[in-house]
């Protein structure tokens, strides 16, 4: 168990469901993982899993009627999330956590300047003036590597390549010194060279300044990349959880290692001249197969996986999978795994 | 590891048609509209065969009656039950609401098809026509043509629809514009399907849900249109009777018997609101993108 | 920015051009002898002959229209036949009068328009949302003669409070602006709602929202601005519908400005006076335009970047 000061974010058992036109979605279902200081911490899944929605849930950015958000416990730093109101959680957002978005192409508003924006957070928290605000939005802008970073202050959204207005919503997001940084898919909309540059850019930004970064992706070779711990969600829970090594290693959900095994490598041979990939497809959230939700598209489904959903258990040293390979049930021996139909 | 394949779930796509139908029955407020102009137009049709009082008499012993069990709105100037004028006029306000409007509909359509697919000089030439016709103000545009053809109820149509095609152009225009760029088109060039048979088989049935819905929208429009020009007296003659020249000859006696001119103007107001009921429901349920 | 003023001028030249050719040829084309029709009982077919040999009626009709042209930018329209007076004179009498009457209409359109508009969108889906917007659909329901009428009934003629005709001081506008104003209020609440709906849809309200921002803030600092744009371009537009219901409004309620000239002139078939009230109607449109183009560009600073590098049009 990590000692309060060196945990940054604790999330325990978070849910949030959406009643829809016809049923009823529980896009986050019962997710828990910490957030070390100074640690990457990744969020990968298809589209759908959840791994935006538990970023937004914790933001408290969900939209209010449709969704509803409980968690037995939100700990950011010491102040229980779930304990305040919304006000109180919109003193926290931007100040000590804050979040970075896909779109940098419309995430930014067009008709505003670009140094008002980026130090907009410090005029709401800190109370600071035009000018105070402009002399600290120049720092930022140096700290991310933005090139003419005077000249770039007054420029519109629209002056500015996609990568330039991610490094300065990276700058928004950091602009308050928040202890977490959370940043869903922030390269996904920019070409390859840029790519690597905004996740250097990150690397660089923790240890300079030691945030703590939540990386949510769909793609593992960023995971490989940058983070220390992996959380894999499938439907709306967290089907493995454990730190990069054992997740590269020892892959131990059917669905991680269906992710692995789909990356083409250069270095192997396929002789059949087929893609391997996951067959199926994710489950709508509205009809749900009964037991393990994976169990659809799994290559190693037993009978016991369509009666009872699998807890997370443990693989290994902190290595924790949704799988019945990997626990017991409480009355019978361990089941056999490898069943082909 | 062997994969196993599972069956994904096949999913039906229902026509847009029906959904649309579907739709628009669940809007309580469209679904009045509906049922308004429905009864509207029935007892416009049969009026002779339901209101005994006859719109043209003249009887001035009976001047300005309230309203009473024979007169249910009471009667005019001229001794003539008002209601019984005002259904009457409602076949000459319905019909020159929807007649230029169809007919608005077609030359917008047209044009509009084939200015955004031919795009060019013809584009150029037909959207700045269609822009001068919306920028000047359709009620001055109608009158000057009225002043020029005459005031009687073709002419109507006419003016009505010279004002009414240019918003419809511009509209169908963007419509075509988005479409010509979707692969289908393009397939079919590519099978050398002539430019003059691409419009009307593949683009023409694209817009028509675009269609459905302007043309709902426009008869308000055109109602409003032709009870301004009666009221002026450059639309509608006497002794036909539109709302508009109802309120206008109303108008003098506003003092003595007010029913007289606000009954119509009532008729003008509750026509064009379920209209427009209709054509909200019809745009929600049809294009669910040009909601707001 | 002057140049793109100059430019967009220039640009409207053709089009103050061809409506005018096209309105002035439908004008004189009437079947029939405008000027027997005028004179009726009196003349005599000398007379007659002269009075159109005065007026040109002869001349091919291209010849007219430039005529007409280079006389009216000297300020020379012709003579009204009605009233025997020049047709500039009178209409540069009417014009403040339509003026004052327009932007009383204008300035009740916005202070009912925009913040019911506003009101509706942050309120969505509420009982106000749907009053407010119940209550725009009705007033562009209404034919405009009718709410004048119904108007000036019960508060001009029932409660007296208001003048109920005629233009003898600035209480005399009131009800006609109420009256005009109404209309385009409901157009205005309608697209101001719809406009900041979508706008609040768009990522950077979410960024707003992230960052910590209060939800008044986050409307007022950021979706406004955004959502305006397009409304503001309306206003600019709402020219010509003001035009066309100055028209009724005049003459419901006896106010002597350019739109009760232009019935009066149809009314008594006065050629040159109609010519003349639809050519200055067609100048403040095309002014109308050129505003909410300059506006547009002045609010949206994408569009200013455009002009920069070479023009949009």
């Amino acid at each position: 168990m990590a000692q309060h000061n060196e945990t940054v974010l604790s999330v325990s058992d978070l849910r949030t469901e959406f009643h829809g036109g016809r049923g009823h979605i529980r896009a986050v279902d019962g997710v828990s993982f910490d957030v070390g200081r100074g640690r990457i911490v990744g969020i990968v899944g298809e589209s759908g899993s959840g791994k935006s929605m538990t970023a937004l849930s914790i933001m408290g950015l969900v939209p209010k009627p449709a969704g509803k958000v409980t968690a037995q416990s939100i700990m950011l730093d010491g102040t229980e999330l779930t304990s305040l109101g919304a006000d109180g959680l919109r003193r926290v957002r931007g100040r000590d956590m804050a979040m970075v978005f896909q779109e940098p192409m419309t995430s930014l508003n067009p008709v505003r300047k670009v140094w008002e924006q980026v130090g907009e957070p410090l005029a709401i928290h800190k109370g600071m003036n035009s000018r105070q605000i402009r002399a600290r939005v120049l720092e930022m802008f140096e700290l991310v590597g933005i090139p003419e970073p005077k000249a770039r202050l007054d420029a519109y959204p629209h002056e500015l390549s996609g990568g330039l207005r991610q490094r300065a919503m990276i700058a928004m997001g950091l602009i308050c010194e928040p202890k977490l940084l959370i940043a869903d898919e922030p390269t996904t909309a920019l070409d390859v060279t840029t790519q690597a540059q905004i996740l250097r850019l990150m690397l660089e930004l923790r240890d300079r300044v030691g945030t703590s970064i939540i990386m949510i992706t769909h793609d593992l070779g960023i995971i490989a990349e940058m983070c220390d711990e992996v959380n894999v969600m499938y439907a709306g829970q967290i089907v493995e959880q454990g730190n990069v090594f054992d997740l590269f290693d020892r892959p131990s959900h059917p669905y991680t290692r269906g992710l692995l095994a789909s990356i083409p490598k250069t270095t192997e041979k396929r002789t059949d001249g087929r893609m391997p990939s996951i067959p199926g497809m994710v489950p709508n959230l509205e009809r749900l197969p009964p037991g393990c939700r994976f169990n659809p598209r799994c290559g190693d489904v037993m009978a016991i996986c369509h009666e009872a959903e699998p807890p997370l258990g443990e693989v290994g040293g902190g290595h924790l999978a949704r799988c019945w390979l990997h626990s017991r049930k409480a009355d019978g021996p361990a089941p056999a795994a490898g069943a082909v139909l | 590891m062997t994969v196993t394949a599972s069956s994904p779930e096949v999913i039906a796509e229902p026509s847009l048609l029906r959904e649309g139908i579907a739709a628009f029955a669940r809007n309580r407020v469209a679904l009045v509209g509906l049922a308004f102009i429905v009864v509207l137009v029935v007892v416009a049709l049969f009026i002779p065969w339901i209101s005994h009082h006859d719109p043209y008499r003249v009887a001035l012993d009976e001047q300005f009656l309230p309203p009473s069990l024979t007169y249910w709105l009471g009667t005019d100037n001229f001794g003539r039950d008002v209601l019984t004028r005002i259904l009457y006029g409602a076949r000459i306000s319905l019909l020159v609401g929807t007649l230029p409007s169809l007919i608005s509909l077609v030359i917008g359509a047209a044009l509009g098809i084939l200015s955004g697919y031919v795009g060019g000089k013809t584009d150029a030439i037909i959207m700045r026509l269609a822009d001068m016709m919306i920028a000047f103000p359709s009620l001055l545009l109608a009158m000057v043509v009225m002043y020029t053809l005459g005031a009687n109820l073709l002419n109507i149509f006419i003016a009505l629809a010279l004002v009414g095609w240019a918003s419809v152009a511009r509209v169908v225009r963007s419509e075509t514009l988005a479409l010509k760029g979707k692969e289908f088109i393009e397939a079919a060039r590519a099978n050398g399907t002539s430019r003059l048979t691409t419009m009307v088989k593949h683009i023409f049935p694209n817009v028509i849900p675009t269609l459905i819905v302007l043309f709902s929208l426009s008869i308000p429009d055109a109602i409003m249109w032709e009870s301004s020009l009666s009221f002026l007296g450059v639309g509608v003659q006497p002794p036909e009777a539109s709302w508009g020249l109802l309120v206008a000859k109303g108008k003098e006696y506003l003092l003595q018997a007010p029913i007289v001119a606000i009954a119509p103007g009532i008729a003008i107001l509750l026509t064009v609101l379920a209209f427009n009921f209709i054509g909200d429901g019809l745009r929600d349920a049809l294009d669910p993108s040009m909601k707001d | 920015m002057l140049m793109f003023v100059v430019r967009r001028l220039l640009a409207s030249i053709p089009v103050l051009i061809g409506i005018t050719a096209i309105l002035f040829v439908m004008l004189n084309v009437v079947p029939g002898d405008p000027v027997a029709l005028m004179m009726k009982e009196h003349a005599s077919p000398d007379v007659i002959a002269r009075v159109r040999a005065q007026m040109h009626l002869d001349d091919p009709i291209i010849v007219r229209y430039f005529s007409f042209l280079w006389n009216a930018l000297q300020g020379n329209m012709g003579i009204s036949i009605k009233l025997n007076r020049p047709v500039t004179n009178l209409i540069a009498g009417a014009f403040p009068n339509t003026l004052m009457l327009a932007a009383a209409a204008a300035l009740v359109s916005w202070v009912i328009g925009i913040p019911a508009g506003i009101i509706s969108a942050v309120r969505r889906d509420t009982v106000v949302d749907h009053l407010f917007m119940g209550f725009s659909l009705v007033g562009v329901s209404m034919p405009i003669f009718w709410s004048a009428l119904l108007f000036q009934y019960v508060f001009a003629m029932q409660l007296k409070w208001l003048p109920v005709a005629g233009f003898y001081g600035p209480k005399y506008l009131i009800l006609p602006a109420i009256v005009l104003g109404w209309s385009s209020a409901g157009v205005i609440a309608r697209l101001t709602r719809s406009s900041l709906l979508e706008v609040m849809r768009h990522d950077y309200i979410r960024t707003a929202r992230a960052k910590g921002l209060r939800e008044g803030l986050v409307i007022t600092r950021h979706a406004l601005k955004n959502a305006m744009i397009p409304v503001v371009t309306i206003m600019a537009i709402q020219v010509a519908s003001l035009l066309s219901g100055a028209v009724i409004t005049e003459a419901i309620f006896g106010i002597p400005g350019v739109g009760r000239i232009s019935v009066d002139a149809i009314q008594s078939r006065d050629m040159p006076l109609l010519q003349g009230s639809v050519l200055f109607a067609t100048v403040l449109v095309i002014l109308g335009n050129l505003v909410a183009d300059i506006l547009y560009s002045v609010l949206d600073p994408r569009i200013r970047s455009q002009m920069r590098k070479g023009g949009a049009s």
